[in-house]
């Protein structure tokens, strides 16, 4: 990669942000070059290269550029800076730091430090001189507000090293050198607190990558008890605008057990970015006591900001995820939505006039997407301790129909399927996640059922495959029901459907508005949908479907009390009096 | 940017489309204006030296030896105080007979708002209208478009809506208007005495298509001046989107783009995001909110335009003929303001969101009652309730034609459901209902 002469080019061509240029040596695919424009120096990626000409995507918008304007290649792909100080941070896709940027709008050529490399961190060491280390092995750690944020060897090195000094406990800037490293051939290498990694590459620093063995509690009701998502997993939400997937998103991040969380809004509004900017410093998170945004860090890229640093966000999100994974964290990371990553592919596939695939999304599609999510996962570092990166992303398709690319590939490529529902949503049944549509491959894998008996309760499982079954059979009944009429069918159709809906709205719906509703923990869940299965598991009996309706109405009432009241109070066991005597006599 | 030292001038066009020419030019920057043949033009395309004009006006009768003539700089306004109470055409020229506005030229299409350096939306826009201010709340600094098919009243309604909000200034983008819609609010504007908190950017059927591309970044030029310079609460109105999105695919089908889906080109999405996203609560206090208009083919809305745009807006308002009342109502299952709970039992009761939602379910309620009915079952004494509710609820408060004030809106939901449903019927919380429940008189 050591470039003696950088590359230098002139731009001959120019539709909307992709821009040919003439070079006058050798470039890369994938190489940062940046394009001078008086004296403005516009960030862009190499996508393509023929003969002479290099096809480069540029990350600002290209008004004003002309033929002729001078192009500096950098000699390497696109990076990010890893250390601490990335916790809490706001970044634009390309690793900017959104809050040290001047004036309310965003200035074209402006680029800030992701990371203030003056800043001072207590560092203290865990490696000694003599030890021999690889790559992401752990030197030290800082604090980086709670978190014990470990400094290693750099991911990009390779082989073998030995650690000649390391600095003694202390405070250090976070650019200075804290310890030497020597490799196999004798050459010394300085290592800082702060460490580069080109995003599109997979950070493989790690022993290995086994299945994923343990659930991630999220609070909602509809993921955790029915379909739920494993630490390490993938999962993805599709559905049409509107119907909640942005509140349910900001659910998981809300609280999901993990220990930090980086949020890629990606191609999507500025205002629910905001959102997150207003609300999560307020917000505290009930396993640390500490504020929210302490955990958290955001990759924004809004709709209306350049469409190629869009396609970068969600490398950049995952490459952080990637970085804490390494320390021995569990990440979680949300993407919204993957569909306007897909889309900014689609858009320069477009303009490099490539043969189009289905929908006019480039051909590879499905791959690149089944590449990115196969880089979440749990990990087990050299140290023998494990990390894990989650990853749910949101897809938007078009029309809301799944049947469409986007969403096709990432079914491919993703282990749990959360269907939004518009029929749920237009009833106001939130969050509108399909029961019956929806599904979790962890729910089949023996470690994760293993777990679930041992954390949970040991006929777990059961009761949530009955639960599902209930659904789905009191959908069949509704059915027959507006087939054949109310007075159509026998009244245990009426009772079966009945079941369903005590399950749906209890048990499915949860009010992410509301302060104790709006997060369950599985001990809650376990206590509720033990319950609720224990009153379906009755048969009862009724003059009128009208009666059957209105008991379990009643019966739904005071459920739904229930989830408003805190665990265990003294109104929450009110309601649940008045269920048990309800429900105590049987005809 | 460059200076105007000299101009440029060629005289060979090497190809001509219908909304496109090509010229064999050097020294050219993107996005610039051009005159072609005397018509307004724009660079959207450079390959070597040979440079894609975009012409505004169409390319009809001009000659290959045609004179294009290059300015060196992308489209502009001039934007001061003076613009207050004017009529522009999509170039920004007066077309009320008017002088010319004197002021700083700005370029339009500007950039983005750091999104860091926005603040959240949190005033209230009431409208008078239930099925806005009770079901579907307007924030400022929102962005959301009637979604509504060509014979509903949506320009009358989003007028309507424009003089009721308490805003410094209007701002109309009017695209492919028709010139009666055009005088019509024209005439509505001056009747509410309401002209100098007006500026209006209208491009109308009677001219040419491809023009209405500047029309959003010229109003939104205007919005940015007043919003962010002089912190005044700006709404802007934009009509009709569809027809803006059409304009789009023109353009990109004679620049020969693979289209994606409904023939729309692959970057429909960004496009119109880029216009919407211009909706903003700034630091300072000036605000910009974006009240639209998206026609639909029969209430389709999986066609690529309004799909698109959902997924780009704070939710839509969607315009409905109800044939049980014979009113236009405002869809309480199809709209959605994603900005509502930023405000609903903050500015407003603290009932708001439960009786909304509450008011809805059962609203769906009489829906699937509606289908037993129309499939020839008989109903239960809940279904035939539920209707009766929800005539009254569509004519009380979902029409259009209903202005009063939120707290009525609130006490109207409460008589109707006590008028027809117990207590449990509504679900709602205990806590509320002893506070707010109100037995039928009858």
């Amino acid at each position: 990669m050591e470039q003696i002469r950088k590359t230098t080019g002139k731009v001959t061509g120019i539709i909307s942000n992709l821009v040919t240029v003439l070079v006058d040596g050798p470039v890369a695919q994938n190489e940062i070059c940046f394009i001078h424009l008086g004296g403005v120096r516009m960030m862009a990626e190499v996508i393509k290269v023929s003969g002479k000409y290099a096809s480069v995507q540029v990350f600002e918008s290209t008004r004003g550029l002309k033929n002729g304007d001078f192009v500096e290649f950098e000699g390497h792909m696109l990076e990010v800076t890893l250390g601490p100080g990335l916790l809490s941070s706001n970044f634009d896709g390309l690793q900017n730091n959104l809050a040290t940027m001047n004036g309310v709008f965003l200035t074209r050529g402006e680029y800030t430090l992701p990371i203030d490399p003056e800043k001072e961190w207590d560092f203290t060491p865990i490696a000694n001189a003599g030890d021999s280390v690889v790559a992401a092995d752990w030197l030290g750690e800082v604090k980086e507000g709670w978190l014990p944020h470990k400094i290693m060897v750099p991911f990009s090195f390779k082989g073998t090293y030995k650690v000649e000094s390391i600095v003694p406990a202390g405070t250090y800037k976070a650019n200075s050198t804290i310890a030497v490293l020597v490799d196999s051939e004798g050459e010394k290498h300085n290592v800082s607190m702060l460490q580069k990694w080109p995003v599109k590459v997979a950070v493989t620093a790690y022993r290995e990558k086994p299945r994923p063995y343990r659930v991630m509690e999220t609070g909602v009701r509809c993921i955790d008890t029915l379909n739920p998502i494993a630490e390490g997993g993938t999962g993805f939400i599709p559905g049409p605008f509107g119907c909640g997937k942005t509140v349910l998103q900001h659910a998981i991040a809300k609280q999901g057990e993990a220990d930090i969380i980086v949020m890629a809004a990606c191609g999507e509004r500025a205002n629910e970015v905001v959102e997150i900017f207003t609300e999560f410093p307020e917000l505290v998170d009930p396993r640390t006591g500490r504020s929210l945004m302490e955990r958290t860090t955001i990759i924004c890229n809004t709709s209306n900001m350049p469409v190629a640093a869009r396609e970068a966000s969600v490398y950049t999100a995952m490459t952080i995820c990637e970085y804490y994974r390494a320390m021995g964290l569990r990440s979680l990371l949300l993407a919204d939505s993957t569909s306007r990553w897909a889309q900014a592919l689609r858009e320069m596939s477009n303009r490099m006039e490539e043969l189009p695939g289905a929908d006019a999304f480039p051909v590879d599609l499905s791959s690149t997407i089944s590449n990115f999510y196969s880089r979440a996962g749990v990990v087990t570092l050299n140290n023998g301790k494990t990390g894990a990166v989650t990853f749910i992303g949101t897809v938007s398709p078009a029309g809301g129909n799944l049947k469409e690319p986007v969403t096709e590939s990432t079914k491919k490529a993703a282990r749990c399927f959360y269907a939004l529902n518009q029929a749920r949503a237009d009833r106001k049944r939130y969050p509108a996640v399909d029961p019956v549509d929806s599904y979790s491959k962890y729910l089949e894998y023996p470690e994760i059922i293993a777990f679930m008996k041992e954390k949970i309760s040991p006929d777990w499982v059961d009761k949530v495959m009955e639960a599902k079954n209930i659904i789905i059979r009191g959908k069949e009944a509704y059915e027959q029901i507006n087939i054949l009429g109310d007075d159509g069918v026998p009244m245990s159709y009426h009772e079966r459907y009945w079941k369903s809906e005590l399950i749906d709205f209890v048990i499915l719906q949860q009010d992410a508005f509301d302060a104790i509703d709006a997060s369950t923990p599985l001990e809650r869940q376990e206590y509720m949908l033990t319950k609720v299965l224990d009153v379906c598991s009755k048969e009862r009996e009724f003059e009128t479907f009208e009666d059957c309706s209105k008991y379990y109405k009643e019966l739904i009432n005071l459920f739904r009390q229930m989830n408003y009241s805190e665990f265990r109070s003294e109104d929450f066991n009110k309601y649940l009096g008045q269920i048990n005597e309800k429900t105590a006599y049987v005809k | 940017m460059s200076s105007k030292a000299f101009q440029r001038i060629y005289t060979r066009l090497e190809a001509i489309t219908k909304a496109t020419v090509t010229v064999k030019a050097t020294g050219v920057s993107n996005d610039e204006l051009a005159t072609v043949d005397g018509r307004l033009a724009q660079v959207v395309k450079m390959k070597g030296d040979m440079v894609t004009l975009q012409v505004f006006k169409g390319t009809e009768n001009i000659p290959t030896d045609a004179e294009v003539v290059f300015f060196g700089e992308p489209p502009a306004l001039n934007v001061s105080d003076n613009l207050a109470g004017r009529f522009f055409n999509a170039y920004g020229e007066p077309i009320d007979g008017g002088p010319e506005v004197e002021g700083e030229r700005r370029y339009i299409g500007g950039p983005s708002v750091n999104p860091y350096r926005r603040r959240q939306p949190s005033q209230l826009i009431p409208t008078g209208i239930a099925g806005i201010d009770l079901n579907n709340t307007l924030v400022s600094g929102q962005k959301i478009p009637f979604f509504a098919d060509p014979d509903q009243p949506y320009n009358q309604v989003m007028a309507m809506v424009a003089l009721r909000a308490d805003v410094d200034k209007i701002i109309l983008g009017g695209m492919g208007l028709s010139n009666d819609d055009y005088l019509y609010f024209r005439h509505e504007f001056e009747n509410a005495g309401a002209l100098n908190k007006i500026i209006s950017f209208v491009n109308t059927t009677e001219q040419p298509p491809v023009e209405r591309l500047l029309i959003p970044d010229m109003a939104l030029t205007a919005a940015e001046y007043f919003a962010v310079d002089k912190n005044e609460k700006v709404l802007v109105l934009l009509t009709d989107m569809t027809l803006y999105a059409d304009a789009l695919s023109i353009v990109s089908n004679r620049m020969d783009q693979i289209p994606s889906k409904d023939s729309m080109p692959g970057s429909l999405y960004s496009d119109l995001a880029k216009i919407y996203e211009k909706a903003v609560q700034l630091p300072d206090g000036g605000s910009i909110t974006i009240i639209a208009v998206t026609t639909l083919n029969d209430g389709d809305i999986t066609h690529a335009i309004p799909d698109n745009t959902g997924y780009i807006t704070e939710g839509q308002l969607f315009l409905r003929h109800d044939s049980d009342t014979g009113k236009t109502i405002i869809d309480p299952f199809r709209s959605l303001s994603r900005l509502k709970q930023l405000v609903q039992g903050k500015q407003t009761r603290e009932d708001h969101s439960q009786v909304m939602n509450c008011a809805v379910r059962l609203y769906s309620d009489a829906a699937n009652a509606k289908t037993k009915l129309e499939n020839g079952f008989d109903l239960s004494d809940y279904d035939n309730r539920c209707l009766a509710y929800a005539r009254e609820y569509s004519t009380r408060l979902l029409s259009i034609d209903v202005n009063i004030p939120i707290d009525e809106m609130l006490d109207t939901a409460w008589e109707l459901f006590g008028k027809y449903f117990t207590k449990a019927e509504t679900g709602l919380k205990q806590k509320i209902i002893d506070k707010y429940w109100k037995e039928s008189i009858n």
